[in-house]
């Protein structure tokens, strides 16, 4: 059975990037024959003795009359064990933006480091921004190794360094892989020139990566998408039918459970699930199903049904951290939509409680925040959401600020002090009792 | 299933579930919204994922084909067969009647592709559609690479590549200003194979050309062309008798077919898993003739 992975890139500008990601696309046999002839050509043209791997992801031609990438691109690779899903963040311009939005769906963050330069400010913010962001994994390619002679001790150096600084981020679970995305070592397979690292390859690492979170420990969290009631539309059958779709977040739902709606607080239990047509015993996250209940309580868009057992309180004051995605500056009293799960509401801006140093993790004063600024804020809210601490849960602690007029999205955002919490439960750990 | 901590969705149903949940997202949050509906193998996978979001209850919005007049009479049957077994409503918008009351003039290479755009976008404003489901994939080509899953058009139907909301988590902003509408690609994640191995997981009907058939076909361009009323061969091309299939069914003069003998669901995806062509460079005479074609033609309004 093949499963998904989603991977975000990142890493400074030089740091081998474009290559790697092209020779895991060439590697995985996941480029075909006219997108290689094209690269070919294209590096002949430019005098290079050998295909460049990195043009396989080249962008679009008002990117390369700059020089530069500007927004997020999606790849798709596959081994007999899984596929991937790599969103492509370029590093310089933008980097928030681009970062954030690769990473707010991402399983895994593959960093790059040039092993030569080591840690860099780049690599810190990107780190951080992982933890910001919650990935469950984090996996650091030391790459260039072939530059230094695929040295035991420039490795480890690097490697400590990054393991140093991952842990004053909450991040534990980081791996370093020494890689040459250039020569190909340790990308697909194991490299004998690097004989001193026992670890896997980077692919085999991704390939066996264990998918975080079981729908088991996890609370059911349902938002409704909409009511299915096909009325006189799908025949006698279906005339009193009324069900709510939605895709499961998180947790299992089964037939028989209790469950709560969210924000009216009212019970029932749970009758039935269906999919298409068949009646299913149970489901769980990320499925889209439609579930039906026992009373005929008012449900509609926006709600979110949860496990009875685990009911998130409602509230329209939240504390939040936003990254800040648009041109004009964000002030108090600035009136903006929220959009959480399936339900948008009206929202004010009622302080900005600073702005985030992402190198050390402090907060730094501020009383307004400009584009790619991470900051706190607190907001008032027309009406009452579930809203979840985001370092519980990455589904029912997001939402998205929007531009009432125009529609844009300006800002995503992060219910509690995500990644301040976590350095604080750090130096918390730090300190001996 | 047993009751291990084993619960995880294949690729192939996780990507399914991603793909209701961004259908139901449209058709909670739009006003008018349309499905993009030739009969070919990427639209037909949108509508029977839209037949499984809203079940029991029918499928809540019209479809609209644009139609270049350059048909394969198959496909132009099994369009209306589907729409008709689904009780849907269809809107042709007509590159022909474009050309035939002179708003768009035939281009010289005789293809049609091209002519798209103009009567799409019409159809759209006419009709007042706020949102677009396309059957577009990332995989496709680099330019769709960087789409996003809700992607906004101007007024003009155009796309700003430098200009893209960022899409965060699975939420979705479809919030756009009266005039503008937004294109839809539940698809986006799907790689051509997927596509095909959700066709045979799913049992899903298609018109006959996807699947390895003798056909009268001449060399253009390294392509193989059928013989029909829009694509005669000219001097010094020869006809033949191949066995072949089609990887995607577009303008019937310039779509090219491969050599195939694949004449089962299994035999395509055993085929396009072995596959060293990209699905556009075998068989798009129009997407070969430039680096940025799709780029450029994306950004006039173009699917
Ligand atoms: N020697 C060596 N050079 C590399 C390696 N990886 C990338 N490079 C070179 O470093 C430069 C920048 O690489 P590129 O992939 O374009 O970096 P990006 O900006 O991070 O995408 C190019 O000249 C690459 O050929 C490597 O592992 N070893």
């Amino acid at each position: 059975m093949r499963t998904l992975l989603r991977l975000a890139t990142a890493g400074s500008v030089d740091d081998g990037k474009s290559t790697l990601v092209g020779r895991l696309l060439y590697d995985s046999k996941s480029v075909l024959a006219d997108q290689f002839d094209a690269v070919e050509r294209v590096s002949r043209d430019r005098g290079l003795a050998s295909a460049d791997l990195a043009l396989l992801t080249d962008g679009l031609r008002s990117e390369r009359e700059q020089g530069i990438t500007i927004d997020v691109a999606y790849r798709y690779f596959a081994t007999a064990e899984r596929s991937f899903i790599l969103a492509d963040c370029p590093g310089h311009v933008q980097y928030t933006r681009n970062t954030v939005t690769g990473a707010s769906t991402a399983d895994v963050v593959v960093l790059l480091v040039d092993v030569r330069h080591g840690i860099q400010e780049q690599t810190r913010r990107h780190l951080a921004v992982a933890s910001l962001l919650r990935v469950p994994h984090v996996v650091v390619v030391v790459n260039k190794i072939d530059l230094v002679d695929f040295d035991e001790a420039t490795y480890t150096r690097v490697s400590d360094e990054v393991l140093a600084s991952a842990r004053s981020l909450g991040l534990y679970d980081v791996a370093t892989i020494p890689v040459s995305a250039l020569a190909g070592d340790n990308v697909v397979e194991r490299s004998d020139r690097t004989p001193w690292y026992e670890g896997p390859s980077l692919l085999t690492f991704l390939e066996q990566l264990s998918p975080v979170g079981s729908p088991h420990s996890e609370p059911l969290r349902f938002p409704v998408q909409l009511v299915i009631r096909p009325q006189q539309a799908a025949g006698d059958e279906f005339r009193d039918y009324r069900g709510y779709a939605g895709q499961i977040t998180s947790g299992l739902v089964r037939v028989g459970d209790a469950v709560t709606v969210q924000p009216s607080g009212r019970s029932s239990t749970v009758t039935g699930i269906d999919f298409a047509g068949t009646a299913l015993d149970e489901a769980f996250a990320p499925q889209s199903v439609v579930l039906r209940l026992a009373d005929d309580i008012d449900i509609s868009r926006g709600d979110l049904i949860v496990t009875s057992r685990s009911v998130p309180a409602v509230t329209q004051d939240i504390d939040g951290t936003v990254a800040w995605l648009a041109d004009h500056r964000l002030v108090p009293g600035t009136k903006v939509l929220l959009k959480h799960g399936t339900k948008t509401v009206q929202a004010m801006v009622k302080a900005i409680g600073g702005k985030l140093d992402l190198e050390d993790a402090r907060l730094l004063p501020a009383d307004s925040l400009g584009l790619n600024d991470i900051g706190h804020v607190t907001l008032r809210l027309a009406s009452p959401i579930p809203a979840e601490e985001y370092l519980h849960s990455r589904d029912t602690g997001a939402f998205l600020l929007i531009d009432a007029q125009d529609g844009g999205t300006l800002a995503a955002g992060m219910v509690g002090d995500a990644l301040l919490d976590t350095v604080a439960e750090v130096g918390a750990a730090a300190t001996p009792a | 299933m047993t009751l291990t901590d084993e619960r995880r969705l294949t690729q192939l149903q996780w990507l399914e579930s991603e793909a209701i949940h961004i259908i139901r997202e449209v058709a909670a949050e739009f006003e008018r919204p349309v499905l993009l509906f030739s009969g070919g193998k990427d639209s037909v996978v949108m509508l029977h994922l839209a037949t499984k979001a809203f079940w029991p209850a029918p499928v809540p919005f019209p479809v609209m084909h644009v139609d270049t007049g350059h048909n394969f009479p198959e496909v132009l049957a099994f369009r209306d067969a589907t729409v008709e077994r689904l009780g849907l409503r269809l809107e042709v918008a007509s590159v022909q009647d474009y050309i035939d009351d002179g708003r768009l003039r035939e281009r010289s290479d005789g293809t049609r592709n091209q002519l798209q755009t103009q009567p799409l976008l019409d159809g759209i404003t006419s009709n007042k559609f706020d949102a677009v489901f396309g059957g577009g994939r990332r995989d496709e080509e680099k330019a769709r690479a960087k789409e996003r899953v809700f992607s906004l058009r101007d007024e003009f139907g155009q796309w700003d590549p430098r200009n893209q909301r960022p899409e965060l988590w699975n939420l979705y902003n479809g919030r756009h200003r009266p005039g503008e509408h937004v294109r839809v690609f539940p698809l986006s994640n799907w790689t051509e194979l997927d596509v095909w191995q959700y066709i045979g997981a799913e049992d899903i009907a298609l018109p006959e050309l996807y699947y390895a058939h003798q056909r009268e076909v001449f060399e253009r361009d390294g392509m193989l062309i059928s013989v029909s009323d829009v694509s005669q061969p000219r001097e010094g091309e020869t006809v033949e008798k191949r066995q072949v299939r089609y990887r995607t069914v577009g303008d019937a003069s310039c779509t090219g077919a491969v050599e195939s003998d694949a004449t089962t669901v299994e035999a395509v995806i055993a085929e396009v898993a072995g596959t060293r062509l990209t699905e556009r460079g075998a068989t798009r005479a129009d997407d070969r003739a430039s680096e940025a074609a799709m780029e450029d033609r994306k950004k006039e309004g173009y699917f």
